[in-house]
């Protein structure tokens, strides 16, 4: 018996299509037809009600610091840095960084907004402190 | 129902090999050792063996390169690598192969030589492509995300971190096979290095090389060997996430459902534990599994190791090898929680022994506290 076509396993995958948004400095994640949670890393399947039907948002990039870690580097290997999990206001969560502010700024619970940078290695994903005020 | 594999094994022979450092010998060569080591305890030879369980970070095809390296032809294998965990996760397969006739002699064995060979973590781990680019340093900094959010939820201090790694270090003492023996105090550990904050580099476990192996049989036939019988009473897995992003809420791991799993199994509950068993890749390891396996309550778990509770003497003998933090670390553990758990049941563990132990549990982690095993084992007043 052949399989009939279904749009979730045709084409480019959730990888290189995310991979593309965001080399256009487009933060995008998923959502889900028929259970309706948003879904981040990029997935075939809802990981929540195994639907075949997540389409693509617009990230809010707008979340809150879940946890930190100051990673120790040497100094010439350029110095320490943070690695971050932040919850976005949509539900999921995932691993990024905070730029723009010292460890000691740091804070789990504090607000934050998202930024698409350029880098070396391409467009990186990481957040900022948000604005007083934004949610 | 899961039941009816209380006490349908057991394990009757036991073995390490190149424990804590073999320089020179390789990881097949370090597992042959302690498989031959086992195979002596259990008065059988490698012609009896006729099932293999194994995990390598050195073989993509362990229980192939193990089988042909010692010569035997399997009629039953198995090598699920979920990490460190693998090897007490083992312990389901194998009693189920054992059960079902499909083998009659099991080994479950482990070899590596990532301390001397490598100097540090061995992996065939693949790239985490949404974890990577911000280059958390594996495994440490996903357990650091982890202890960074219990201290923030439960007000854990890394005084209480320490005082895991400094009451593995005084079990380590009374073990001459440990590698880290020398005096260890909170202040050291408070003021050691920073890896990955809040965690320092005595606040993670040793790279050394070594080598476990164990032989289970039916039950029904474990008392024709020459040691003791040592019964898997109960043994469950679970694992929830394989990257730490994943694991929804990173102060609770999976080892709250094979906890409670493995105990329904073997009918006992934490109170019915002599001696744990806890697969200390890191401080926080220890405090997270205490807590989930309910010994006591969420976020209790710092308060549960201060002053010296897990250190010998203590209200609960933990990790009395000395575990991965002070006896050795060869990149995955697991086997080594169960070969100590068998020492103290057999009372053969010397000076650290804890007197009348009947009841041991051994609880596996893998990944980045992905996987979580527990196994419940008892001597034959236990059954």
């Amino acid at each position: 018996m052949e399989q009939p076509a279904h749009p979730a396993f045709a084409g480019p995958g959730p990888d290189a299509e995310f991979a593309a948004a965001l080399a256009q400095g487009r933060f995008r994640i998923q959502r889900c037809g028929a259970c309706r949670r948003h879904v981040f890393y990029p997935r075939v399947l809802c990981p929540h009600c195994g639907a075949a039907g997540l389409g693509w948002v617009d990230a809010e990039g707008s979340g809150t610091l879940y946890s930190f870690t100051i990673v120790r580097r040497k100094a010439e290997h350029g110095g320490d840095y943070n690695v971050a999990l932040v919850d976005l206001d949509e539900g999921p969560r995932l691993m990024s960084r905070v730029d723009g502010l010292v460890p000691e700024q740091l804070k789990i619970g504090m607000r934050l907004a998202s930024r698409v940078i350029d880098t070396p290695r391409g467009k990186l994903l990481v957040f900022v402190q948000a604005l007083e005020g934004t949610r | 129902m899961s039941r009816n594999l209380r006490g349908a094994t057991a394990i009757v022979g036991a073995g390490l090999g190149g424990a804590p450092m073999a320089p020179g010998r390789g990881a097949l060569e370090i597992q042959a050792e302690a498989v031959y080591r086992a195979l002596s305890d259990a008065g059988l030879s490698v012609r009896d063996v006729d099932g293999i369980f194994t995990g390598s970070s050195h073989h993509f095809m362990p229980a192939l390169s193990t089988a042909e390296y010692l010569g035997i032809h399997p009629r039953f294998s198995d090598s699920t690598m979920i990490g460190g965990a693998s090897f007490v996760g083992h312990l389901l397969p194998a009693a189920l192969a054992l059960r079902a006739g499909l083998c009659d002699v099991a080994l479950i064995c482990y070899g590596s030589n990532q301390g001397s060979g490598f100097g540090k973590l061995k992996s065939m781990s693949e790239t985490q492509t949404y974890e990577a680019p911000y280059e958390p340093r594996y495994p440490v900094s996903s357990y650091a995300l982890a202890a960074a959010r219990h201290m923030h939820a439960y007000g854990t201090r890394r005084e209480d971190l320490a005082e895991v790694a400094v009451a593995a270090r005084k079990w380590a003492q009374l073990n001459p096979e440990a590698y880290a023996r020398d005096d260890l105090t909170l202040e050291q550990v408070l003021n050691a290095r920073m890896v990955s904050d809040p965690l320092s580099v005595l606040d993670c476990c040793l790279v050394t090389d070594g080598g476990g192996a164990l032989i289970l049989v039916r039950a029904e036939r474990a008392r024709d060997f020459p040691q003791p019988p040592v019964y898997v009473l109960g043994a469950a897995m679970a694992h929830w996430h394989r990257q730490i992003s994943a694991l929804p809420d990173i102060t609770v791991t999976a080892a709250a459902e094979s906890g409670p799993r493995a105990f329904a199994m073997a009918g006992l509950r934490p109170a019915d534990v002599d001696v744990a068993e806890l697969y200390d890749a890191f401080t926080i390891n220890t405090i997270l599994f205490l807590e989930d396996l309910g010994f006591c309550g969420k976020g209790e778990g710092g308060a549960f190791v201060r002053d010296g509770a897990l250190a010998p003497g203590g209200r609960l003998p933990v990790n009395t090898n000395g575990g991965g933090l002070s006896c050795c670390h060869p990149g995955m553990y697991g086997i080594f929680l169960l070969i100590e758990a068998v020492r103290q049941l057999r009372g053969q563990a010397g000076a650290r022994q804890v007197a009348g132990a009947e009841v041991a549990l051994c609880h596996g982690n893998g990944g980045v506290l992905s996987s979580q095993v527990t196994a419940l084992l008892g001597t034959a007043a236990a059954l």
